[in-house]
């Protein structure tokens, strides 16, 4: 008798073919299982820091900076295609001018850090122009290279307060409007960027990613193009950048460090890259896990990049993909 | 004339560095960003060896490079065989593997390994002393790296052009489908290239080590430096390495005799970009790599 083999067969749930296919929603039923991903996850974010205590509501903060970071590289890597290993000097610039600007020229943080923002970006999107002929690897080495040149070029000038950093910056005023700008501008950002990608702008974007001289012959500038992309996620790593100096009071040479480039890619790989979501998700479980295991010292880069190479190896969909399959299909055995 | 001699023996070392990660690249197209843990895991095996089991130095460089070998074969066939053709997914997978291998190093306090911190590591040289050499003063170590780095370029040179198992490294980087009809395997072509590279980084360790200290963070700095020599030179391109490292190293000694050793990486990473915007495919980029980049 022959063995019986099985194989696993993926059916839509009836719900999302109605919610999904149609454009009128008929019931409230469909709403909500339309809504009710994005509202909990939107709840789920402005209540997380009134249920813990306030040294767990400074790593929320914290994990906030890392969201926006792999928001970014996750829109980098999955819709323009280019891999940027080097978040870190988003940060670093980003924290540096509004370091700078409120040390130095006494600005409140309300004002240095939308400055820092912009300036950062631009900066930013100014170093990174040589290199966005490149693609693949060549693009993630240069940008690996870039964090580590910064530091260099510090402690070479000796500008900036070279090794010791900056200290004695304005912090902001309540430990609530800490967590809200940064919860607040993690929400904008996910919301926005989901829009841009699935607008037009987003589509030439992928054309880009999976064939970019097809959209040149298309009449398409392609670095015009992958000038704004990267404008955009130098954006959110020079804000997320200028917070965190604001946050801690203090910066230095470490807001170029590894952990920056590193922890928001282990984010979006286990959150599910490409679904924006994900990253987020996966940044607010990882960086509490590793706060959790501070006391094992450098335990800690060591396990998140373990749960990378799992995630990598073995589930290289993410969590996201795989809750998103289980929410919208149904799953059953049957017999070939 | 100093300037002449130490930029040649600091060429030699970028070339050495590099010539590890350009072999990996060019046959099997992976960037192999553990590169620069390698060389760190080997120089602190060989430390180990020495210090704490108290063995003969050569049989301890042996072991240390056959356990690099040997490390670079299952990195390749345990993780990076499963992300073939994901170039994104290799990059972020050996990077993890580099990390782990580096920080994993740093540990302390489990199964009474005491971690590698400070810079308390140093090789010995293989033989002290010194020679007057034109009026300059150069040490035997010096000597030493560059006669070994030479023979080891001489001999890959022969290697991948007069053996079997090289020529079909060569097929396999030029034309991967049209190699694997010839019946070259490609899998194993690429696991030989892996572990070969990585005893290469061993044998730079080995060989470069003994001029300083020994410390984790020179890990980051080998891969940047790496991948700064492939990048200039073209990646995976041999010739455009041994260029490349010759530039580096010369432009390198220039700016330290110059200005001081600050501004090394400034002057690495000045001169990536200036070659990319004049020359996007590197200096000997092919044509091939150039369709690819642009």
């Amino acid at each position: 008798m022959p063995k019986e083999e099985k194989r696993k067969k993926r059916i839509d749930r009836s719900i999302t073919v109605r919610s999904r296919g149609l454009y009128a929603l008929t019931s409230w039923r469909e709403m909500t299982f339309l809504a009710a991903p994005r509202v909990l996850l939107v709840i789920a974010l402005l209540l997380l820091p009134l249920t813990v205590d306030l040294y767990w509501q400074r790593v929320l903060c914290a994990a906030g900076i890392y969201a926006l970071l792999a928001l970014g590289f996750d829109f980098l890597a999955e819709y323009v295609g280019l891999v940027c290993l080097g978040g870190a000097l988003f940060i670093g610039i980003g924290g540096y001018i509004s370091g700078s600007l409120n040390a130095y020229l006494h600005w409140q943080p309300w004002a240095s850090i939308p400055v820092a923002t912009l300036g950062g970006a631009i900066i930013s999107t100014l170093i990174l122009l040589p290199c966005l002929r490149l693609r693949g690897i060549y693009f993630a080495i240069i940008s690996f290279m870039f964090p580590l040149f910064c530091v260099s070029i510090i402690i070479a000038t000796g500008i900036l307060g070279s090794t010791e950093g900056i200290s004695g910056l304005d912090t902001f005023s309540s430990v609530r409007m800490e967590q809200y700008v940064i919860f607040g501008a993690v929400l904008i950002t996910l919301f926005f960027l989901r829009r841009l990608v699935s607008e037009d702008f987003g589509l030439i974007l992928r054309g880009i990613k999976d064939n970019d001289q097809a959209v040149r012959a298309s009449g398409i500038n392609i670095t015009a193009y992958k000038i704004k992309a990267v404008f955009i996620a130098s954006l959110l790593g020079c804000f997320a950048g200028a917070y965190l100096g604001h946050l801690y009071g203090w910066l230095g040479l470490s807001l170029f460090a590894m952990d920056f480039s590193i922890l928001p890619i282990a984010a979006t790989v286990m959150g599910g890259m490409g679904t924006l979501a994900g990253p987020v998700i996966g940044a607010f479980l990882l960086t509490p896990l590793s706060e959790a295991l501070r006391g094992f010292g450098q335990l800690r880069v060591v396990l998140y990049c373990v749960v990378l190479l799992g995630f990598i190896l073995y589930k290289p969909e993410g969590l996201l993909n795989y809750l998103d399959r289980k929410y919208h299909q149904f799953e059953r055995w049957e017999n070939v | 004339m100093q300037i002449l001699i130490y930029g040649t023996v600091n060429s030699m070392i970028y070339a050495l560095i590099a010539v590890g990660f350009t072999l990996v690249y060019g046959v099997s197209r992976i960037p192999n960003f553990a590169h620069g843990a390698i060389y760190v895991l080997v120089g602190f095996l060989c430390w180990s060896f020495i210090n704490e089991w108290h063995m003969n130095y050569a049989l301890a460089i042996l072991l240390a490079l056959g356990m690099a070998a040997i490390l670079g074969m299952l990195i390749y066939r345990f993780i990076l065989i499963r992300l073939r053709g994901m170039p994104t997914s290799e990059i972020i997978a050996s990077f993890a593997v580099s990390l782990i291998l580096l920080e994993g190093l740093r540990l302390q306090g489990i199964a009474g390994f005491k971690g590698f911190i400070g810079p308390f590591y140093t090789l010995p040289p293989f033989f002290d002393g010194k020679v007057n050499f034109l009026g300059v003063f150069i040490d035997y170590q010096r000597l030493i790296i560059l006669v070994a780095g030479a023979l080891i370029i001489g001999l890959i040179y022969l290697l991948t052009r007069y053996t079997k198992s090289g020529l079909s490294l060569r097929a396999i980087a030029q034309d991967e489908q049209a190699a694997m009809m010839l019946g070259v395997n490609s899998d194993r072509a690429a696991m030989i290239s892996l572990s070969v590279g990585s005893a290469l980084a061993g044998l730079a360790a080995v060989l470069i080590l003994p001029l300083g200290n020994l410390a984790v963070e020179q890990g980051y700095k080998v891969l940047v430096h790496a991948l700064a020599v492939c990048i200039i030179g073209g990646l995976g391109s041999w010739a455009g390495t041994l260029w490349a490292s010759f530039l580096i190293g010369f432009s390198v000694i220039l700016s330290t005799s110059l200005f001081g050793a600050v501004w090394e990486s400034v002057v690495l990473v000045g001169t990536i970009i200036l070659i990319l915007l004049f020359k996007p495919s590197g200096l000997f980029g092919k044509q091939k790599e150039l369709e690819e980049r642009v």
